[in-house]
């Protein structure tokens, strides 16, 4: 077995021992689901030191028939961007389930099992290189994601899990109907039927079915990032989804969209990527997204809610970095999309801390927090500081290489985002204000217990990782900057050359600098 | 030792500093735990923002000897600094070249992107400090006066709880400082701007438990993000242009000559310049930006002389002067900068005239001697601005812990109506101030006359100097003299207003708050001496070394000024002691006119009557906070946000629930259908079947006995009828 098959199956091999564990070994079962955790981050290690960062194309790659009438196969291999993308999906994994371990009660069994399956599907998603297989993963995260919410949800449970459900799904039997277009023009061009993503990137499409089949993609990935204005389902899934749903929805559910985007609609529809209109309406709801959820932050009263709102403002600049259709564009989303994970992941786990100890996510419930938390307060303090972009954390590294992108295609892009960093640093700040400065008003927050060793353990990735990201995030640019050069060159072929000076810039120089690394060295 | 390949190594020590403070602060100083748990308590009975236990009487307190370390380590961190600093600079004006880059590794790396010519070129930017003349003049002030302050604060904070997490924000506010002084480039810079921003916030809201410290860190951060945003379109601006944000690429790139310079109208290097000074507006409290300043006041006084004085918000002036390749070509957005400056120096000072609170006084002269640096940056004279950024660092810095002291004297005590006759009760803290307030006012001989006197000549006689602007400098300077004065004279002379329990409290520092004044007020004296007017030149050119060591940086600049002054001629020596003559008059008349108000006993503020109409605006600071909070904080921010609220509510998400309900409706029509339609179809068959069977049915009873009947009765029928046939 190859090592991405065996980070890929190891969960649902963990979750086939997790069944035969009897119900009410309770400790047994919750120790279980950790080393499960844990082992399925080992699995990452070959992957990680195994890859060929000179190399943009997939690796460990593996193939097999599945049903070969139809032209399905068992096809999967991993490129710099799914690298990170399942590398995170590992942490998150762990600090989940570690989470999960005093919050969840009852149903332990299943509960536990629904992560691992949870996590099956999102691998998949990433390493899929067949598009049945990845349409099959895709809606196998559904399923576990739906009991989560549902089962081991706040009051409003059943309304938010069934608008979870039946929105996403709808999107994605839209974006089936692209898939089967794509298969039929191969089938009539080429008389062979595949849904292999390296086959399909032969078709070649008149722009009008282009352009179709790219709206039809379009909305499945837009619901699921979600931009703007399909994002209503996302704060409900959100706030009602327990700690660890909401922590594996923001941290990597939502990044099913963007990877769709930078997977499939780019690569494969190459003109309908770089049309006009289309870059135009994706860019227009993206820097939407970015100042609407920021602003729509600033009048939540309920705590999960306004995290919920800030991951639409964030994911905001994920697809305008996308869309930039450039290599510090497309490179700042990915490294964003790691980043949202992280610093959203750690908000989400923030408010678990204090709803596991109040049982209510009202703002003006709590105050004045630090007196009797100061170690929450700090960790607390470090989530928002990483979600605000401030540099030597992690965010900034990706907003900034986001917005110099977004500068690069157009002024004003950048130019419209900045405020979005502005806005954010305000509500994330009066959150923190509103909640942890201040006096103690509520009598009921007087003797709430600091954080414990084992939530210290369950911030420490998030925290670690962070820093690492920001202080030093060369190896990150190193991994997926191949993979991101193939994706530019696919779409806008020649990037990689000098070209003519723009006209609009009539008053720059003629003779330029080449390179940007003088000095001493 | 070699320091200048060490210069990594001072924001460092500064870091190793606060790590050790905030990891194991606790631990040295377990006094500190009660600084959260006791923090409301004492803040119920201290309005004013030393929100220690004055009132818990001296000596009672006990202090582990552990929290000595404390003290020790975090001035110690700053002193190690400074001696490495001194010695860098040391060597730094040994070498020919006075410039020298340390890199240590490669922070974010680039990816290719297009300049704006076209051109492919990679965006990188290192962790790579640059030591040359204007930076190594800012590591000496940040270390020099930093580590003072440091000291200062041992003595000043004794009383306070949360000693350790005290000295760990200040130690990382110095290294942030550091950083953003010695980067290499603009994305490290930024990176030392805003972790300056973040202690600044951190210390602002000290207090945590205050309301009004949250809401002035709050407000800190947030101002600062919008200069920030233009900050970083600037950047990207640069970027594009240059193809490098590295310093001396990028100055290379301007000054290769294949820039000129924007005489003929607003062009993109003008834009460039103006978005660069929008994030200046924001870190040195500039027009519009400024109104973060004033109350960065509730944090603790030393804070207030090192960060929101002395170093911090001067880093946009450093940032200004550091890009003065840019604004040499920019003359039209050079004018903005020195507009901005002037109406913000004229705009603050005039708040300053009536205000009550020690503090704000002094918090809305630093805005305005801010901006008299702008005048001088936007006027071309880069090195004055400098200067005067140095000379005002110790005065300024003086006047703070001056404060500082005089709070501590009076048991928290701000409010300036309040106090009076301090002089002899606290005569040491009395004559430094002195000396402070004299140098500011622009008496000859001490710093700030050396430094605001050659902006006022600069800003009247430099090729990019305006007339108008010069009076207005002329009229700031007459009123910062006056306000300084007010200040003194309200504080240390005239009748004791206070009342009896903090009259009796009224007590000298201790040295370690007494000895860094004192320092400070002897570099208030001679720091000015490296730069005497050229007109001095009875005086070696050694009393002019400031301007020399500076050159290497502004050479351009330095070199048109020169031939722009000997274009002047010497004719113009009779005006140059002129106008001197009349800033110093100027300055004279109005301390004298602040003697003739306060030097006597007095119960209504005299200002009040002086002021008439105005005074109430002046005290409510132009309602700029006012104007402010109604157009953007709830209007467009809060009001925006509530409307975009509901409009996600009612409509974004009412289009969901919408297509659901309309799902609902639909299936329970189609059910409809299906049961009386479709379905009634099926049943309306089978109730015609029913009708038309119901004879038929009489006769199917289901009795076999019946059926048995009938067959019989059939079959004798049958024979019957054989028989009779």
């Amino acid at each position: 077995m190859s090592p991405l098959s065996l980070a890929l199956w190891t969960p649902l091999a963990c979750l086939f021992v997790l069944l035969a564990l009897p119900s009410s070994q309770k400790t047994a079962i919750k120790l279980w689901a950790n080393i499960s955790a844990v082992l399925g981050l080992l699995t990452m290690l070959p992957l990680i030191t195994g890859y060929d960062r000179s190399n943009g194309g997939f690796q460990f790659v593996e193939r097999a028939e599945w049903i070969p009438s139809l032209g399905i196969q068992y096809y999967i291999g991993i490129d710099g961007i799914s690298l990170l993308l399942m590398v995170l999906t590992a942490v998150t994994a762990v600090v989940a389930t570690l989470s999960s371990w005093e919050a969840i009660q009852d149903r332990l069994k299943q509960y536990y099992a629904m992560l691992l399956l949870l996590q099956v599907g999102m691998l998949g998603v990433f390493a899929s290189l067949d598009f049945i297989l990845f349409y099959v993963f895709w809606e196998l995260v559904l399923v576990p994601m739906y009991f989560l919410i549902g089962v081991w949800g706040g009051p409003r449970k059943l309304y938010a899990a069934i608008k979870f459900f039946l929105y996403t799904l709808a999107g994605s039997v839209l974006m089936l109907l692209g898939i089967l277009t794509l298969y039929s023009q191969h089938w009539t061009q080429f008389g062979t039927p595949t849904f292999e993503i390296d086959a399909l990137l032969r078709l070649t499409m008149p722009f009008w079915m282009q352009q179709w089949v790219f709206w039809a993609l379009f909305i499945g990935f837009a619901i699921k990032v979600p931009m703007f204005p399909f994002h209503t389902w996302l704060p409900d899934a959100h706030t009602e989804a327990p700690t660890a749903g909401s922590v594996i929805l923001a941290a990597v559910l939502l990044k099913m969209g963007t990877y769709g985007f930078l997977r499939f609609s780019l690569p494969l529809l190459p003109q309908a990527s770089m049309d006009r209109t289309i870059v135009q309406v994706v860019v227009g709801l993206s820097l939407i997204g970015i100042l609407y959820g920021a602003l729509v932050c600033l009048m939540q009263q309920d705590w999960k809610r306004l995290v919920a709102y800030s991951s639409v403002s964030h994911l905001g600049f994920c697809t305008l970095g996308i869309f930039s259709l450039n290599p510090n564009g497309i490179a700042g989303s990915v490294i964003q999309q790691l980043n949202h994970g992280i610093s959203t992941g750690m908000l989400f786990l923030i408010v678990g801390v204090v709803y596991e100890r109040r049982h209510t996510r009202e703002i003006s419930e709590y105050g004045g927090l630090a007196h009797r938390m100061p170690l929450f307060a700090t960790v607390f303090a470090f989530a928002v500081l990483s979600s605000a972009g401030l540099p030597l954390l992690n965010g900034f590294v990706g907003e900034f290489t986001i917005l110099q992108g977004a500068f690069e295609a157009n002024r004003w892009w950048a130019a419209m985002a900045v405020p979005g960093v502005v806005i954010g640093a305000a509500y994330l700040l009066w959150l923190y204000q509103r909640t942890t400065l201040g006096q103690i008003t509520n009598a009921k927050n007087n003797h709430l217990a600091d954080l414990s060793w084992r939530e210290l353990a369950v911030f420490a990735p998030f925290i670690l990782w962070a820093f690492s990201i920001g202080l030093y995030p060369k190896p990150y640019f190193e991994i997926i900057e191949r993979p991101v050069a193939r994706i530019v060159e696919r779409v806008r072929p020649g990037y990689y050359q000098d070209r003519p000076p723009s006209p609009a810039l009539a008053q720059a120089p003629h003779a330029a600098p080449h390179t940007a690394q003088g000095g001493a060295r | 030792m070699n320091f200048l390949d060490l210069i990594w190594l001072i924001p460092l020590f500064p870091l190793a500093g606060a790590a050790t403070m905030l990891l194991i602060g606790r631990k040295l100083d377990p006094q500190g735990h009660s600084d959260v748990a006791l923090a409301p308590a004492l803040a119920a009975e201290h309005g004013g923002d030393h929100g220690g236990g004055h009132a818990h009487a001296h000596g009672e307190h006990h202090h582990p000897a552990t929290r000595r370390l404390i003290a020790f380590i975090s001035p110690g961190a700053i002193l190690l600094s400074l001696l490495f600093s001194l010695g860098a600079v040391a060597q730094l004006a040994s070498l020919a070249k006075k410039s020298h880059e340390v890199i240590l590794y490669t922070w974010i790396t680039g990816l290719p992107f297009h300049t704006a010519t076209g051109a492919l070129s990679t965006f990188t930017a290192d962790w790579g400090f640059l030591l040359d003349p204007l930076s190594s003049v800012m590591i000496l002030v940040v270390t020099f006066v930093g580590f003072l302050i440091h000291v200062y604060a041992t003595g000043y904070m004794a009383h306070d709880g949360g000693y350790y997490r005290f000295f760990g924000y200040l130690n990382l506010f110095v290294f942030f400082m550091l950083t953003l002084v010695l980067a290499n480039n603009y994305a490290l810079l930024f990176a030392g701007w805003e972790g300056v921003g973040l202690c600044s916030y951190l210390l602002i809201g000290f207090y945590f438990h205050k309301k009004s410290a949250g809401d002035a860190g709050n407000k800190a951060f947030i101002v600062n993000r919008i200069g920030d945003a233009g900050f970083l379109l600037g950047m990207f601006l640069l970027l594009s242009l240059t193809g490098s944000i590295q310093f001396t690429r990028v100055n290379e790139v301007l000054n290769s000559g294949v820039f000129h310079a924007e005489t003929a109208g607003f062009g993109i290097l003008s834009l460039t310049a103006l978005f660069l000074f929008i994030g200046a507006t924001g870190k040195s409290a500039q027009v519009p930006l400024y109104v973060w300043l004033p109350d960065a006041m509730e944090g603790p006084t030393p804070v207030s002389a090192l960060i929101h004085a002395a170093t911090m918000v001067t880093a946009g002036v450093y940032m200004v002067a550091r890009s003065n390749a840019l604004y040499s070509l920019t003359p039209e957005t050079s004018a903005i900068v020195m507009g901005v400056g002037a109406f913000t120096a004229i705009l603050s000072a005039s708040i300053a005239l009536v205000q009550n609170d020690i503090k704000r006084v002094l918090a809305y002269s630093t805005v305005s001697q801010l901006g008299y640096m702008f005048m001088a940056a936007g006027a071309g004279a880069y090195w004055v601005a400098v200067f005067h950024l140095y000379t005002h660092a110790f005065f300024k810095a003086l006047l703070f812990l001056g404060s500082g002291s005089v709070i501590h004297a009076m048991s928290g005590e701000q409010d300036m109506r309040h106090m009076g006759a301090l002089k002899d009760k606290i005569p040491t803290t009395f004559k430094t101030m002195f000396v402070g307030s004299v140098a500011i006012a622009g008496i000859p001989g001490l710093a700030g006359f050396f430094s605001k006197d050659e902006i006022l000549w600069q800003v009247f006689s430099a090729p990019g100097g305006s007339k108008a602007v010069y009076i207005v400098g002329l009229i700031t300077a007459a009123m910062t003299a006056f306000y300084m004065w007010r200040l003194m004279f309200m504080t240390f002379y005239g009748e004791p207003r206070m009342d009896e329990a903090t009259a009796k409290h009224i007590h000298e520092s201790p040295a370690s708050m007494t000895v860094p004044l004192t320092i400070l007020a002897a570099g208030s004296i001679l720091a000015g001496w490296i730069g005497v007017p050229k007109l001095w030149s009875f005086l070696p050119e050694s009393f002019r070394t400031f301007e020399h060591w500076l050159e290497p940086v502004f050479m351009r600049h330095a070199a048109e000024a020169a031939h722009g002054a000997h274009d002047a001629g010497h004719g113009d020596a009779a005006l140059e002691w002129g106008l001197m003559g009349l800033s110093v008059a100027i300055a004279i008349g109005a301390i004298l006119f602040a003697r003739s108000l306060y030097g006597k006993a007095w119960k209504v503020d005299p200002i009040e009557a002086l002021t008439g109409p105005m005074h109430k605006t002046l005290l409510n600071k132009w309602y700029v906070d006012e104007i402010y909070n109604y157009l953007f904080v709830d209007g467009l921010v809060k009001g925006g946000g509530t409307l975009l609220g509901r409009f996600d509510r009612r409509v974004v998400d009412g289009g969901v629930n919408g297509a659901g309900w309309l799902t609902r409706f639909t299936s329970t029509l189609s059910m409809w259908w299906d049961r009386w339609i479709i379905d009634g179809a099926v049943r309306l068959a089978a109730l015609l079947a029913q009708i038309f069977s119901f004879p038929v049915r009489l006769i199917q009873t289901g009795q076999v006995q019946a059926y048995a009947l009938v067959f019989l009765l059939g079959v004798g029928l049958f024979l019957g009828w054989r028989w009779m046939a």
